[in-house]
């Protein structure tokens, strides 16, 4: 068994409005020292997907189904109290925005302290010189000295990496960054991307990346995981995903986005439509009312929901078109399209 | 070359920090601190730049939302650096706006009617079959649809809010449109709708543009010329194709190089210029150039005599001592804009 394994994990929430089912039956796995990226717009329950593993949704609204193994734990049926245990020392999160995920109130030192001391058994002055040593770790500098500094006394950059050294503090195996890069500048996005690939590296750890930047994921992930209304519908590796995709919502993510390592397209290729509300995922294939090729499935797009299929060695699609038709869109459509005109 | 549409010049925009009772006035920060550029008929301008580089800033300025504290503005030939509430707005019909977040920017409890209908009523304008008929026909034109005119803007998507806000600038058609971070709060696949229904505006209308965005993708596609900033100062001022093929100035060269590529194949081996750091405060900026507390090629010159912004090959002005890809001597042309 896979060091992390999500068997048909489902997140769903009641509201007055109906039953929002955030994530319908996913299912991946995930070795030590290995990358995935999960990719999806908004609403497409990546996030939801990352605090289920973490256990956050416990105690909450959310009904979970399905199973989360984590090196050989089942983590769903699990208690509260068994998964904090896990969290920190076993599993980490790094969150989008530093200056929310921090308490104010707080030293950046006592923050990374607090976490350091409930998971090992260790004097005030030894976490000290541990969070210390985690600060230094990730590039900030004068380590000592910050340590006593508040987190708004930071930049952005320098609160991302705080944060990371708080997710690394008690050498977790896996790691979550939501969105690690997404409130920070392009130069020091390349900063801490470059961080979290070296300290990947060291920790030896699995690292979860969820983004809706595929620049970002091309840049880290071994896999990609593409999400669309709750559900995988794409899984392969990065060079399967930017080379041979098979879906036509990853080629329409491809389209959309304009690359400084091509030259200038004069069109871009946008999907039409809106990402689906989840209370009201439209039947069958949830992605065909966006669909260019929904005409090309003899008419099951609308009616039944496509099972995830392998097309080849570990590359997962869940599309109703033939993968020879797929391949040939691909091929003769799709690809030439992307490039320069 | 026409007369330019909007002409900047030595724009400063300096926000007081004061101190005690008698809001004594104790330090300045330099949002903006002198940029100079034009803007010609039916093109688009980028503006780009990290946080905190008076990029926004300067857009307000430019609509005159804030009151510059130097410098000049001049649109079609009049100067409206200082020109008074009342006087600007007969204006502000041909300067609109776009702004960044579709939540935020549009009022809840309006429905799109009274929203993008706005303008008509502000500026008094009658239109030959009514507000609403000129009001459904902009919602058909940004690819809304026009029955939706009494709906609110909760009942909306975040690009289609983004679709609204657009209608709105463009009822009374504008000459200019500033547009700020126009598609950075949507999702990927709404972004290239929303700057695909730009530029289709654009030649359908005859606007021009001023994009103000970080994201260099996004500004090399929809851009004509781009002008990178960098703490208050504009860098490197070019065409799209000069710039992103041989940019001169360093800081634009390690922006370029920190874009992440979305192609996984030879990751390991690209080279990437990694810059040291933060922006710093603008409260505080560096003397001479400002980049030269990053910049790898800085020597005692960039720390002491501010290099100014000249023109080295056509159309292309840098302001740096030791610029990359520069023509080996300058243009006979080369003044200080």
């Amino acid at each position: 068994m896979s060091f992390l394994e999500l068997k048909d994990l489902q997140v769903h929430f009641p509201t007055d409005d109906g039953l929002v089912k955030s994530v319908d039956g996913l299912s991946f796995a995930l070795e030590r020292g290995k990358t995935l990226g999960i990719v999806g717009e908004s609403g497409s329950g990546k996030s939801v997907t990352s605090l289920g593993i973490l256990g956050l949704h416990k105690g909450g609204r959310a009904k979970l189904g399905g199973e989360i193994w984590l090196d050989g734990e089942e983590l769903v049926g699990a208690s509260a109290e068994h998964v904090r245990t896990l969290r920190g020392k076993k599993m980490a999160m790094i969150f989008q925005d530093p200056l929310s995920a921090m308490h104010p109130f707080y030293t950046v030192g006592s923050q990374i302290i607090e976490a350091y001391r409930i998971h090992n058994d260790v004097s005030k002055k030894v976490a000290r010189k541990h969070a210390i040593d985690m600060l230094g770790r990730v590039g900030i500098p004068q380590p000592d000295r910050r340590v006593d500094s508040y987190p708004h006394e930071f930049s952005g950059g320098m609160r991302q990496r705080a944060m990371i050294a708080m997710a690394l503090s008690c050498d977790p195996e896996l790691l979550i960054a939501d969105e690690p890069t997404t409130a920070l500048d392009v130069t020091v996005q390349a900063q801490i991307l470059d961080l979290m690939r070296d300290l990947q590296r060291d920790f030896n750890a699995a690292l979860i990346i969820i983004t809706h930047d595929l620049g970002v994921v091309a840049e880290l992930a071994d896999d990609i995981l593409v999400m669309y209304g709750g559900k995988c519908i794409e899984y392969g590796t990065a060079e399967d995903i930017f080379e041979r995709p098979e879906h036509p919502y990853t080629w329409g993510l491809l389209g959309s986005m304009p690359r400084l390592d091509r030259d200038r397209t004069e069109r871009l290729l946008p999907i039409k439509g809106s990402p689906p509300s989840l209370i009201n995922v439209p039947a069958g294939c949830a992605f065909h009312p966006r669909c260019t090729f929904e005409d090309r499935t003899g008419g099951k797009a609308s009616t039944e929901v496509p099972q995830l299929v392998e097309t080849e060695g570990g590359h997962l699609v869940r599309c109703h078109l033939p993968r020879d038709t797929r391949r040939s869109i691909w091929e003769t459509e799709i690809k030439p399209s992307l490039e320069a005109s | 070359m026409s007369e330019p549409l909007l002409s900047v010049e030595g724009l400063e925009k300096h926000f007081p920090v004061t101190k005690g009772l008698l809001q004594r006035q104790v330090a300045a920060v330099k949002a903006v601190d002198g940029i100079s550029f034009d803007v010609v008929k039916g093109e688009t301008l980028g503006l780009v730049g990290e946080s905190g580089c008076g990029k926004t800033t300067t857009g307000r300025l430019i609509t005159r939302l804030i009151e510059p504290t130097g410098g000049k503005i001049r649109f079609e030939g009049n100067d409206i650096t200082h020109m008074s509430q009342g006087r600007m707005r007969p204006l502000r019909r041909d300067v609109q706006m776009i702004f960044q977040d579709p939540y935020s920017s549009l009022n809840p409890r309006h429905t799109v009617g009274a929203i993008v209908g706005a303008p008509f009523r502000i500026q008094g304008i009658k239109t030959e079959h009514g507000t609403k008929k000129a009001v459904q026909d902009i919602l058909e034109l940004v690819g809304l649809n026009p029955e939706h005119y009494n709906r609110y803007p909760h009942e909306f998507s975040g690009g289609q809010r983004q679709r609204i806000g657009i209608a709105r600038t463009l009822a009374l058609k504008p000459k200019l449109i500033i547009a700020d971070e126009p598609v950075s709060a949507l999702d990927v696949s709404i972004q290239a709708q929303v700057v695909n229904l730009l530029e289709d505006l654009q030649s359908e209308l005859d606007l021009t543009y001023l994009v103000i965005a970080h994201d260099l993708s996004v500004v090399r596609h929809i851009s004509d010329r781009v002008a990178v900033m960098y703490l208050g100062k504009i860098v490197e001022l070019a065409d799209r194709k000069s710039l992103y093929e041989s940019p001169m100035h360093p800081y634009t060269n390690a922006l370029l190089s920190a874009v992440p590529i979305p192609d996984p194949k030879g990751r390991a081996q690209r080279e990437r210029i990694r810059l040291q750091g933060d922006v710093p405060s603008p409260l505080n900026p560096p003397p001479a150039c400002r980049f030269h507390t990053r910049c790898w090629k800085a020597q005692e010159i960039c720390k002491t005599i501010e290099p100014p912004l000249e023109t080295l090959a056509t159309g292309h002005q840098v302001a740096c001592h030791f610029p990359e890809n520069a023509p080996a001597t300058p243009e006979p042309a080369a003044t200080t804009a």
